[in-house]
């Protein structure tokens, strides 16, 4: 198994612009069912060989679409969201990065109460490797395996995974849960779906500064996950007051500093690493002291 | 992108929140004129950066006569203040508010804010104004009061009223907070602000609320829809490598260190920061040339490093996903000759394309170390520092 993708996600591409085609194409060629875009005005045509539509409620009554992938630029795309939102798609990723906090605010009001999975803004997306592809990940890095990934950030994700994939560690699923202050799915709600999945053995968690989303997710691996979790936070040496290229990673005042979560991490028995680079021998290390179940 | 003193000001006033009568003004000759034209007996002259802790720094004076009000400014225009918050070098003061002196008799504090973990918007109230409120979180956090506001009504009537009936102050003072807060609100949303925070908020002899100082920050990701606003950045009060890299959009920002940064992505360019950190020397800058980098955004990113006379060797770590490492080693050749880099450059490469773009820059004659993987580049830059010229 795996976690929000795999083989049954047909899946809807919003903003068919270049950057969406693009993926959407890698997607396909992952073997992810992509079976439409939305893309208004050219309801009816097609392209990558899949139909068009102007809106996302005809596009899920022609195709059968049970989650999406966002690339509407960031002044429209909280208005994507809410129409994925709102056509009760299982899934929606949102990979558009810059959009206002307030406009995310208005879409997890919207969210409230309704069996709609959000994740992202401003994420990757999420990967089952050698099942689905939703997400702007390069998919040759990725390796089918038992090792769930959480990670607010991009490229440290990929770093992460590759240096599993290295070793011969595969991931069940990977999830970018992006770098904005607010968003959809947190590192709790992925945590309880990872302990849910039989498949995943253990999970890696990659933090970063800023909020006190990492200091959350400890307190709940402490009570509620019974796998090993190995976790690291980027941005150390962050000074304060300084917005490090995501939105959410500032640390303001005494919060969000990379020396509370990591604090925090270790008193919940989380395994951290301190250096990026060893993150797939640790990961390799705490499997070997598991015996090798 | 954070507001001047004065500018928030403005914003309170169209929002029919009172502040003290006062103008800013740019040279102390202006500034006297300012302080005759209040009238009045005492002034308060104060420096626009865009820091905090003004007040124990030096850089709120009070005068009573439009003369010293005069010398207070010539004092403060062209100074670099130092406080807590602006690091060691300071802030250099281009402009002062000159303010009419208030009666105060009872200082509050009050702030909108997003609470990241609810997703809401948080407004705050406490009776300790003109404090560190942090501190007084840390210490006696029973004195601040707090409402989440649901977007979709705004602050309601109902929760204005119950922040105001916390506070031990008279009837009238109250009233008018129950007013004023909602307004306070409006003016976050509307001009999608990241924080407002007015401290202290001031309530006079005669129970009339006074916004004393106030510190707003908008988001950057919203600018768009506020043209007005996005045009009040003051480019002085920002480093000016930062103004430059934001140019060719690149995150950048200036650290103290001398290792030069560039890397693709947030989390990797921040932990790789903490790996040169590891392996005992201080990353220059933080710098994140995006996704969809050019062989030109690289070239800029190298332009934007080599001004920085601190930097004495470059660590490049790409993690190739839709930037492709040939496209990128293509703009670092690029770069190369169009920037003259005197300092060693290690590059780390991993991803799409990295074979390619391996062997491009090993026959581009530059003088580039390659490394395997992060550990070694973070080894090998530092060994590059301490032996000079590698």
């Amino acid at each position: 198994m795996s976690i929000l993708v795999d083989e049954h996600t047909r899946l809807l591409v919003q903003g068919m612009g270049r950057e969406g085609t693009f993926h959407a194409e890698q997607a396909i060629e992952y073997g992810t069912r992509v079976v439409g875009g939305v893309a208004p005005g050219r309801g009816g045509g097609a392209a990558l060989g899949r139909p068009l539509f102007d809106t996302v409620a005809q596009a899920v009554a022609a195709t059968g679409a049970n989650a999406s992938i966002i690339f509407v630029p960031a002044p429209f795309a909280a208005d994507a969201i809410l129409e994925a939102i709102e056509a009760n798609l299982e899934l929606v990723v949102c990979i558009t990065d810059g959009i206002p906090v307030l406009d995310m605010v208005r879409v997890r009001r919207y969210l409230e109460g309704k069996p709609v999975r959000l994740i992202g803004p401003n994420c990757p997306g999420v990967i089952s490797p050698g099942k689905a592809k939703v997400g702007i990940m390069p998919g040759h890095i990725h390796l089918p395996g038992r090792v769930g990934v959480i990670s607010r950030s991009g490229t440290l994700t990929y770093e992460a995974v590759a240096q599993l994939t290295a070793r011969g560690i595969g991931q069940s699923t990977c999830v970018g849960i992006g770098g904005d202050p607010v968003g959809g799915l947190s590192f709790i709600d992925c945590l309880a779906l990872f302990e849910q999945d039989p498949e995943t053995e253990a999970i890696v968690m990659i933090g970063e500064i800023g909020g006190t989303a990492e200091e959350e997710a400890a307190a709940y691996v402490a009570q509620h996950v019974s796998k090993p979790v190995i976790g690291f936070v980027a941005g150390q040496t962050a000074p304060p007051g300084r917005r490090m290229g995501h939105a959410g990673a500032i640390i303001s005042g005494s919060q969000g500093t990379a020396a509370s979560k990591i604090a925090a991490m270790e008193q919940s028995g989380i395994t951290v690493v301190k250096s990026p680079a060893d993150i797939g021998a640790t990961v390799a290390a705490v499997l070997a002291a598991r015996g090798g179940k | 992108m954070q507001l001047h003193e004065y500018q928030g000001k403005a914003l309170l006033r169209r929002y029919g929140i009172p502040v003290p009568r006062g103008e800013v003004a740019t040279s102390p000759a202006e500034a006297q004129r300012v302080a005759e034209a209040l009238g009045g007996t005492t002034w308060v002259v104060k420096a626009q950066i865009h820091a905090g802790g003004r007040g124990k720094a030096g850089g709120i004076r009070r005068a009573t006569s439009p003369q010293e009000v005069a010398r207070l400014a010539a004092d403060l225009l062209g100074r670099r203040l130092v406080t807590p918050q602006t690091g060691p070098q300071g802030q250099e003061v281009h402009r002062v508010l000159v303010e009419e002196g208030c009666d105060i008799a009872q200082e509050l504090y009050c702030s909108v804010l997003v609470d990241r973990q609810a997703g809401k918007p948080l407004v705050m109230l406490s009776p300790a104004g003109g404090m560190d409120i942090e501190e007084v979180a840390a210490t006696t956090p029973e004195r601040i009061f707090r409402e989440h506001v649901d977007v979709l009504l705004g602050l309601a009537a109902f929760q204005a009223r119950r922040l105001a009936s916390h506070l031990e102050a008279r009837a009238e003072a109250r009233r008018a907070l129950q007013e004023l807060l909602p307004k306070l609100y409006r003016l976050f949303e509307e001009n999608d602000c990241s924080l407002v925070e007015v401290n202290p908020l001031a309530l006079t002899s005669s129970g009339a609320p006074l916004a004393v100082d106030v510190k707003i920050t908008l988001d950057d990701n919203a600018l768009f829809r506020h043209p007005e606003l996005a045009a009040w950045r003051d480019p002085h009060a920002e480093d000016p490598l930062e103004v430059e890299a934001a140019k060719y959009r690149l995150s950048y920002v200036k650290l103290t260190g001398n290792v030069g940064c560039i890397v693709n992505g947030a989390g990797l360019a921040m932990a790789t920061m903490d790996i040169i950190k590891l392996a005992g020397a201080e990353p220059a800058n933080f710098l994140d040339v995006g996704g969809g980098a050019s062989a030109e955004t690289v070239a800029n990113a190298f332009r934007i490093l080599m001004a920085d006379p601190n930097v004495r060797a470059v660590f490049i770590n790409i993690f190739g996903g839709i930037l492709r490492c040939d496209v990128f080693a293509q703009g670092v050749v690029q770069a190369a000759t169009q920037v003259q880099v005197k300092v060693p450059v290690v590059v780390r490469m991993e991803g799409t394309n990295v074979e390619e773009g391996r062997r491009l820059l090993a026959t581009s004659g530059l003088n580039i170390i390659v490394a395997t993987d992060m550990a070694d580049a973070a080894r090998k830059v530092v060994q590059a520092i301490r032996g000079g010229r590698a």
